[in-house]
């Protein structure tokens, strides 16, 4: 029997992985690759707690998430092709048009 | 455990107006498609917007909850969506003939606008965190369209990007904190929580699964709101995207987010005692740095944006105040708003229509000579948001800083009252280049459409009319706070 706190380190480590990844990474794509790591690990932290209290809330949630996460991905993919049309580059460090 | 089938009461009545309006979208998908009818979509969207409006008004007074929780509809609901519908209505007003002058007019924008309209109802009139966040959601990402909608601009392009990935991240900190309130509470419906929030907050694992799940959702709300630490997109979203757009998200998910924080902090975690010197902090942070990075800005919409964060500050006092005073306070400050940021954007919108105006200070040069009326509105607009009485912008101000004296919140009022002065310099530095200053350059002048002249006289009414009248928006606000969460 593994223990809930187990679940949550792990989803922490993995948030963390995907916040670090947020701010450090210049490559769009991998931006976006680590905000996916951070839904996932709240997904998990939702499953954990599911099974740790016996509801079903937990893992309807996560199908809810799943498909929040889909509609998300199918923008932000969009947007990073459109950028990359226009510039032919999808390198965050080029975007300084506007000051940050 | 509830039951969740014998609660399960569906009553469409709570959600008339997100069915008018989905009804609306959908109907104009279909529009978009034929080249021949593509031409009445604005149109279309008005006619949605109002008639949702109507059905908003029919709703006031009621007060219920439907599929099995999931929707709440009270006042509170009520007046915000009514605010969402009037903003909805002005930026399609004042957006036609831009879009048409750069070069985007497609039906799209229209869709896009009603989806999002629809998401914000949906968070607004829950009491369930998991609902919140799927409005959220269905608010946000039409919004990170519409903020890219200049496809081949390539500022728009970057202003699209940033919006998307500070949005998809704050959603992520959401999301975590949604779950461990889960884990705490065993439920995501915000008035169970209330029922045992004291028993949840001293139980040992409960209590820090709480407490975390609390602050890892205002992280993800503090995004939406631009609070301090968490507002650096807003200035680059705000000048890349298209102008009557940027109108658009400096009120309408602003109002969203903060109606949502309201229901949650104020009324949900209201025992948290903590709460009062987290949101001072946020709130004096916020409307500092707003006002002193705008009084640096050349540029109008890069000011307008820095004063839009310093607004939120403000209305973050009212989050600190707590109780019906202060959300009172807080929806009025938004009302009006809603009203005069959107008047100061729609008259940046229209000089924008002329070709290669990037909305610096010094392009406003002449405009008084050019277009009287339009200076004097665009200065009546600086004047409310400066908060200068008979303007309804020194009404909110008032009720708010009131009511963070009677709350004993004196330092705090001390520090929002200096604020206002000092963003007095920025606001009028537009006054005062578009009356008094002189170039050789002749003012180019703009094309006022009656749908442009319609928004703007409906926004300047508002907010003289409301700054002469203020009892019966006063009223609203009032009686807008009961029957939460």
């Amino acid at each position: 029997m593994v223990p809930t706190s187990a679940y949550l380190i792990l989803a922490i480590i993995l948030f963390g992985i995907g916040t670090v990844g947020v701010l450090i990474t210049r490559n769009m794509i991998v931006l976006f690759m680590s905000i996916e790591i951070m839904l996932n690990a709240a997904n998990m932290v939702l499953i954990a707690f599911s099974k740790a209290l016996n509801l079903v809330d937990g893992h309807v949630i996560v199908f809810l998430v799943l498909t929040i996460a889909a509609a998300e991905a199918a923008v932000g993919l969009a947007m990073i092709v459109m950028v990359y049309r226009n510039r032919e580059t999808v390198n965050v460090d080029r975007f300084s048009l506007m000051k940050w | 455990m509830v039951d969740y089938v014998s609660t399960l009461s569906i009553d469409f009545s709570l959600i008339y107006p997100e069915i008018a309006l989905i009804i609306g979208a959908f109907l104009m998908l279909g529009v978009a498609c034929s080249r021949r009818l593509a031409p009445m979509a604005p149109n279309l969207a008005l006619l949605t917007y109002v008639v949702s409006l109507y059905l908003i008004l029919n709703q006031w007074g009621l007060q219920g909850a439907g599929f099995a929780d999931m929707v709440v509809c009270d006042s509170f609901a009520i007046m915000f969506k009514a605010i969402f519908v009037v903003a909805s209505i002005v930026t399609i007003l004042l957006a036609q003939y831009y879009l048409k002058t750069k070069g985007i007019d497609r039906p799209e924008f229209y869709v896009l606008m009603l989806i999002s309209t629809v998401g914000m109802m949906a968070m607004t009139a829950t009491a369930d965190l998991v609902v919140m966040l799927i409005g959220l959601e269905v608010m946000s990402l039409p919004l990170y369209v519409l903020a890219g909608f200049n496809r081949r601009s390539l500022k728009s392009n970057e202003a699209g990007v940033k919006y998307f990935m500070m949005g998809a991240f704050a959603s992520a900190f959401l999301l975590l904190g949604i779950a461990f309130i889960f884990g705490a509470a065993e439920t995501t419906n915000l008035r169970r929580i209330v029922t045992d929030f004291s028993y949840l907050l001293h139980h040992q694992t409960s209590g820090i699964y709480l407490i975390s799940g609390a602050v890892l959702v205002f992280i993800g709300f503090g995004f939406k709101i631009a609070a301090v630490p968490f507002h650096s997109w807003v200035p680059d979203v705000y000048e890349g995207a298209p102008t009557p757009v940027t109108a658009f998200f400096s009120v309408a998910p602003k109002a969203a987010a903060f109606a949502v924080l309201l229901r949650i902090f104020v009324f949900g975690f209201s025992g948290l005692s903590e709460l009062t010197t987290v949101f001072s902090v946020f709130a004096v942070l916020t409307m500092s740095v707003g006002n002193i990075l705008a009084l640096r800005q050349d540029n109008v919409k890069r000011m307008l944006a820095y004063s839009s964060i310093s607004h939120a500050g403000y209305i973050m006092v009212a989050l600190a105040v707590g109780g019906p005073e202060g959300v009172s306070a807080a929806i009025f400050y938004i009302a009006s708003y809603t009203m005069f940021n959107l008047g100061a954007f729609g008259v940046v919108t229209v000089l924008e229509t002329r070709s290669g105006c990037q909305s610096d200070y010094s392009e406003l040069t002449g405009l008084s000579k050019a277009h009287p009326y339009l200076a004097c509105v665009f200065a009546l607009f600086m004047f409310a948001l400066a908060g200068f009485p008979p303007t309804v912008g020194f009404f909110g101000k008032f009720y708010l800083f009131s009511a963070a004296i009677q709350a004993n919140l004196i330092w705090l009022t001390i520090i929002g009252v200096m604020n206002s002065f000092v963003s007095v310099y920025f606001y009028l530095r537009v006054v005062k280049v578009s009356f008094f200053d002189t170039s050789e350059k002749t003012f180019s002048k703009v094309r006022l459409t009656p749908a442009i002249v319609l928004a703007l006289a409906l926004t300047a009414i508002a907010t003289l009319g409301i700054g002469l009248f203020p009892h019966q928006l006063l009223r609203l606000s009032q009686a807008a706070i009961f029957g939460l969460p």
